[in-house]
């Protein structure tokens, strides 16, 4: 969907005009009121459920919570998933044209914050009818735009479902974040962010980006679970070459992932993390941040995610509490660490299955 | 996750909350002693039956701490607030005076970190609400003659498999209470749902005590 009325961010930028991919699934009823918002975190798009005709392997990335059936369940509720902007999967970013130059935006395009996203989807929102959603919901990066939402929009979300985040990232989290754009800025492909028309892509620093982005969504003990020390060599080979299981492991999820981002994107996004901190503004004081919500808020987080760690959840749940906000707080047990919230752990599942059955009871009245 | 294992559309047609069932004895105490409007926190609050009387009952806002998975889902059934914690690092979350009365029901005997968990309440809550079984019931005397720990409907446990670790009387709580400065402003020893006049301390099964901090 395309907005010609300019996005003012947060850096005092503008956007002249700007594309929004987004997705829907099930229908809006009369009252207009049983939309949910899906927000995505790093590396994922808009199309959240479901597959593409002619495309099976093309399967949505957070399909085993969204659709029919799925705790989101799409015959009762109308979805939207957008693809925010700074993207590179068909949302206004660092690859699309610059109509005022008529060239890629690459490293001109504006730095991008989470509060922009939000006032972003606010506009798709508007565009589609909705004034109010039922719920705002996401995971990591995706659960700080759901609780943006509360405190930007408080009037239009009725429920916000944020899982597996944190109200700020830590030191060590932009630490990891800072190392992999690093990867990607001194890969010579790079070319300081101008890599398109130059018909190359800076495929190695992306490779380690993500390299390093596995490392800090798993836990120790399903790394040592799923790889151990196994070699996929008969013995040690003295070399270099991919022997251990987990290199193998991470070098293609490497190769996948860099065949497919956009390498600004990936420092965009990052930087959205970096910037997300609503208690800034307060003194470092959350429960003033949150003070102007009014939903009702479903969090989980679980207790081998040692990247948004569950403490970090407790803080937002602690200032919710002090203002008297409606909570639910589920700690769930899981070995999986961060990249838990996109598994299928039936305990996470069945909790965000009955908070969607009460958001359903309430609409029905 | 298999569609079958969430149950979800059989609950989407029915009512959001299950009806208030009947209050368990002490429960219904404590909720006498819950001012209208009042800001709770229970801690270890099971399926959420006291909350949702309190709710209903006394549009109290509350709040329920819970360890147990199938609890804490109990509770987002039922439309409550609940945070999934064990007791010790869910109180320590919320600031002090934070609500109006902090509710232990039945699980004091199990505390392991009996004092702390007193001193917690007292810091975080206007008043606290405790309920224990009395160890000093006369079958459990009559039990301890007959040289055989006692097990009975308050305390359904053999000495090898109990939670119970911290059992005690009435008299033995009102000594503590006063040797943590705690102020004692209520308190009921009950028997089937009835306060007991006659020899409470061997007669009454529960005890229910409310308290404030010095």
């Amino acid at each position: 969907m395309r907005f010609e009325q300019p996005l003012e961010l947060a850096s005092g930028a503008r956007l002249a005009g700007y594309e929004l991919r987004y997705e829907t699934y099930g229908t809006l009823n009369a009252a207009r009121d049983d939309a949910v918002l899906i927000c995505h975190a790093l590396n994922a798009s808009h199309h959240v459920a479901g597959r593409y005709t002619g495309q099976p392997e093309q399967v949505g990335w957070w399909d085993n919570m969204v659709g029919p059936g799925r705790p989101v369940d799409t015959r009762r509720f109308f979805v939207i998933g957008v693809n925010n902007l700074g993207s590179c999967f068909g949302s206004t970013g660092p690859m699309s044209i610059d109509p005022a130059t008529g060239r890629h935006y690459g490293a001109s395009f504006p730095v991008v914050t989470v509060e922009d996203w939000v006032n972003a989807q606010a506009g798709l929102a508007d565009r589609l009818g909705i004034e109010r959603f039922a719920a705002v919901m996401g995971g990591s990066l995706g659960a700080m735009q759901a609780l943006s939402w509360t405190i930007q929009y408080p009037r239009r979300i009725a429920h916000c479902v944020a899982i597996a985040t944190t109200p700020r990232l830590s030191a060590q989290n932009i630490a990891f974040n800072e190392v992999a754009r690093t990867a990607i800025r001194s890969d010579p492909d790079f070319h300081g962010g101008d890599y398109y028309s130059r018909g190359v892509v800076p495929k190695s620093g992306l490779r380690v980006a993500r390299m390093i982005g596995h490392i800090t969504y798993l836990s120790d003990d399903d790394m040592a679970e799923k790889f151990g020390r196994s070699l996929r060599t008969p013995d040690y080979a003295f070399g270099f070459g991919a022997e251990f299981e987990v290199e193998s492991y991470l070098r293609h999820q490497g190769d996948k992932f860099s065949e497919y981002f956009d390498a600004n994107t990936y420092l965009l996004i990052t930087r959205a993390l970096d910037y997300f901190d609503p208690a800034r503004a307060y003194g470092g004081d959350l429960v003033q941040a949150l003070a102007p919500a009014q939903a009702h808020f479903l969090l989980v987080s679980f207790t081998t995610d040692w990247r948004f760690s569950p403490a970090r959840a407790r803080e937002i749940v602690e200032a919710l509490v002090v203002n008297g906000r409606q909570v639910v707080y589920a700690e769930i047990d899981a070995p999986h660490g961060h990249d838990a919230f996109l598994l299928n752990e039936p305990r996470y599942h069945r909790a965000v299955a009955a908070y969607f059955d009460n958001i359903a009871a309430e609409l029905a009245g | 996750m298999s569609a079958g294992s969430r149950g979800a559309p059989a609950a989407a047609g029915t009512a959001p909350r299950a009806p208030t069932p009947v209050l368990r004895d002490d429960l219904r105490q404590i909720a006498e002693w819950v001012v209208d409007g009042a800001r709770v926190l229970d801690l270890g609050c099971g399926d959420g039956t006291l909350m949702a009387n309190l709710r209903d009952s006394r549009g109290a806002r509350v709040y329920g701490v819970e360890i147990a998975d199938g609890s804490v889902l109990e509770c987002v059934r039922r439309g409550l607030s609940v945070i999934q914690a064990d007791l010790e690092s869910g109180l320590r979350m919320f600031p002090d005076r934070m609500f109006d009365t902090v509710v232990l029901s039945q699980t004091l005997q199990a505390m392991h970190q009996t004092e702390a968990v007193l001193r917690e309440m007292a810091r975080v809550g206007r008043q606290g609400i405790v309920s224990f079984p009395n160890f000093g019931h006369w079958r459990h005397l009559l039990s301890l003659l007959g040289g055989r720990m006692p097990v009975s409907p308050q305390m359904p446990y053999q000495w090898y498999d109990t939670p119970n670790v911290h059992l005690c009387t009435p008299k033995d709580f009102e000594v503590l209470a006063a040797r943590l400065g705690l102020v004692i402003t209520g308190r009921a020893l009950l028997s089937a749902g009835r306060p007991v006049k006659l020899w409470p301390n061997l007669r009454a099964k529960l005890a229910v005590y409310r308290f404030e901090p010095a």
